[in-house]
């Protein structure tokens, strides 16, 4: 439990896709959040996920994080092992683990996925002891690390994240998620409410943290700059359901639906 | 039983609670028992003194206590402070017991925030008041989520707190209820006994039992079942250490308490256990 690296992320094979999501459907009472979507995704892929607010882009997010269950629909990601796991078929504990080890979650608000009461560093390390680190230095060792990658002054290591600014709480909280070496990052609106010049920041550590690490990324957004940024394909959610889908400059460049079409027109060129 | 009533406060059963109830909580500490650390949900009564004041463990001692029993009470190591004056009067009167301030003589000892420092026999059960008993309470709020992570042994987040606290003051900070993990499966509040208290736990020869009256949830230690503190493999587990020695009988291995003696800053240490303090001192007297 101790080894993070179990497996050489560039080992996996590519031939089955990192996660598969086929016919996912979500109602809450009569309002419809998601209706029959499937999507693949490929390991060091970042895959956008575009539409107005409520068209069920978190819905879908916090489906495939398994924080929500589905009402029906399949959602199947490939273990460090190569084996095919479906997610709400696992156990529990599995799961947990699963959640803890190769999957991170960068929230909207860096208040919904930081612990605002204790230190950067016990932040950063919180996942390694949740899967069995016992000796505080290596552990300490890592957080320094990691902040040092998300380009925080590792002397705030023992400052809590209330006393950092809206910038450094998110790239804190992504430290947070990478320190175990997860193959899929989930990103809801990571650069939500930060100003524009930090906001470019972000995406450039993003970036480079994707292409270095070899992550594959779902990035929900409703900012197409983003978007255009960061994924490498694109779907497009209107009213639950995926509109249009392909590569990023393909979708936005050339819109096929109607939809997307509007959504392109509607930025200010 | 009848013999006892003749002795005991008029109107009221045995030890106070009614058959009914004590046979429901003896279930709650059979479950308890086995299962090492596990809270068990019971039904607690009220008592005729507030929560916060020991009702669990009286509810347990009550459910235990038998007329040939001798109970010992304790509060911070004492036997002549209020709640355990009060506490003894109540079982004195209730179920007519023999009571004593001898931790040798007794067969039950309640106690709040103490382990007595004489170790405990075969034949002895330390009941201990509780008024927090979910260890993971001050991260998760929700009963159901720390249920859960009892269930699946989820206890990472608790080294949180260790890493905290050694991060800011280069040690851990948490001196009384040190978490404790009981026979290598249930993380476990000890109640607030000094984690100087916590080794004494550890394959204790005495059974232990466990009750939070406020929080309805009882649990047990049985006798000889290992009970670890939590700790960093770099930053192992050490107890209190003091300086003094006690002002009174000399002792330099148990609890100190430390009182002032006026207000121009002059203070002694003396034991917490006044039990222990008097048996070295007749010891003494002897010699």
């Amino acid at each position: 439990m101790n080894d993070l690296s179990l497996t050489d992320v560039a080992a996996t094979p590519y031939e089955t896709p990192l996660l598969r999501v086929s016919g996912l459907c979500k109602n809450f009472g009569a309002v419809v959040a998601c209706r029959n979507v499937s999507f693949a995704l490929w390991p060091g892929e970042v895959l956008g996920v575009v539409g107005e607010s409520g068209s069920g882009k978190t819905t879908l997010l916090n489906c495939v994080s398994a924080r929500l269950q589905p009402d029906a629909g399949r959602i199947e990601f490939q273990l460090r092992d190569g084996r095919v796991a479906e997610l709400f078929e696992m156990s529990e504990p599995a799961r947990r683990m699963l959640m803890r080890t190769d999957w991170g979650i960068v929230h909207q608000n860096p208040r919904d996925g930081l612990r605002l009461g204790v230190s950067a560093g016990a932040n950063v390390g919180e996942r390694l002891m949740a899967v069995g680190a016992r000796h505080y230095g290596e552990i300490r060792g890592n957080a320094a690390d990691w902040l040092r990658k998300v380009e925080i002054e590792v002397a705030r290591i023992d400052d809590p994240p209330r006393t950092f600014s809206g910038g450094m709480q998110q790239r804190l909280q992504i430290a947070r998620n990478l320190v175990s070496r997860p193959r899929l990052v989930l990103m809801d609106e990571p650069t939500g409410g930060l100003d524009v010049s930090v906001q470019a920041r972000l995406l450039d550590l993003l970036r480079g943290l994707c292409s270095e690490l070899g992550l594959a990324a779902i990035v929900v957004t409703h900012d197409l700059g983003v978007a255009r940024l960061l994924a490498h394909r694109l779907t497009v959610m209107r009213r639950g359901e995926i509109v249009e889908s392909g590569l990023t400059d393909q979708v936005l460049d050339d819109p096929q639906h109607p939809y997307t079409q509007l959504l392109v027109a509607s930025i200010l060129q | 039983m009848s013999e006892g009533e003749e002795q005991t406060a008029g109107g009221y059963n045995f030890a106070y609670l009614d058959e009914q109830t004590k046979r429901m909580i003896r279930r709650a500490i059979l479950k308890a028992v086995a299962i090492p650390g596990y809270q068990v949900p019971f039904a607690s009564r009220e008592m005729p003194l507030p929560f916060g004041w020991g009702t669990g463990g009286i509810q347990v001692t009550a459910s235990i206590i038998g007329p040939n029993d001798r109970l010992k009470v304790i509060d911070q190591g004492a036997d002549d402070t209020t709640n355990a004056v009060s506490i003894r009067q109540f079982f004195a009167k209730t179920a007519g017991v023999a009571t004593t301030d001898r931790t040798s003589h007794a067969s039950i000892v309640q106690t709040r925030h103490r382990i007595p420092e004489t170790p405990l026999r075969e034949d002895q059960i330390i009941v201990y008041q509780v008024p927090i008993p979910e260890p993971m309470r001050w991260l998760e709020q929700r009963e159901a989520e720390t249920r859960r992570m009892h269930a699946l042994a989820d206890y990472g987040p608790m080294y949180v707190r260790l890493y905290e606290d050694i991060a800011q003051f280069g040690r851990v900070t948490t001196a009384y209820d040190y978490p404790v993990m009981v026979n290598g499966r249930y993380l476990m509040r000890p109640s607030p006994i000094p984690k100087f208290d916590n080794p004494k736990m550890n394959m204790s020869a005495a059974l232990q039992l466990f009750g939070a009256g406020r929080e309805k949830r009882i649990y047990a230690v049985p006798p000889y079942t290992s009970v670890k503190s939590l700790d960093f493999t770099d930053h192992p587990f050490t107890i209190e250490r003091w300086d003094n020695s006690c002002a009174i009988c000399g002792a330099n291995d148990s609890f100190l308490d430390e009182v002032i003696t006026d207000d121009r800053g002059s203070r002694l240490f003396v034991c917490s256990d006044t039990d222990y303090c008097r048996q070295r001192r007749a010891v003494k007297a002897a010699e």
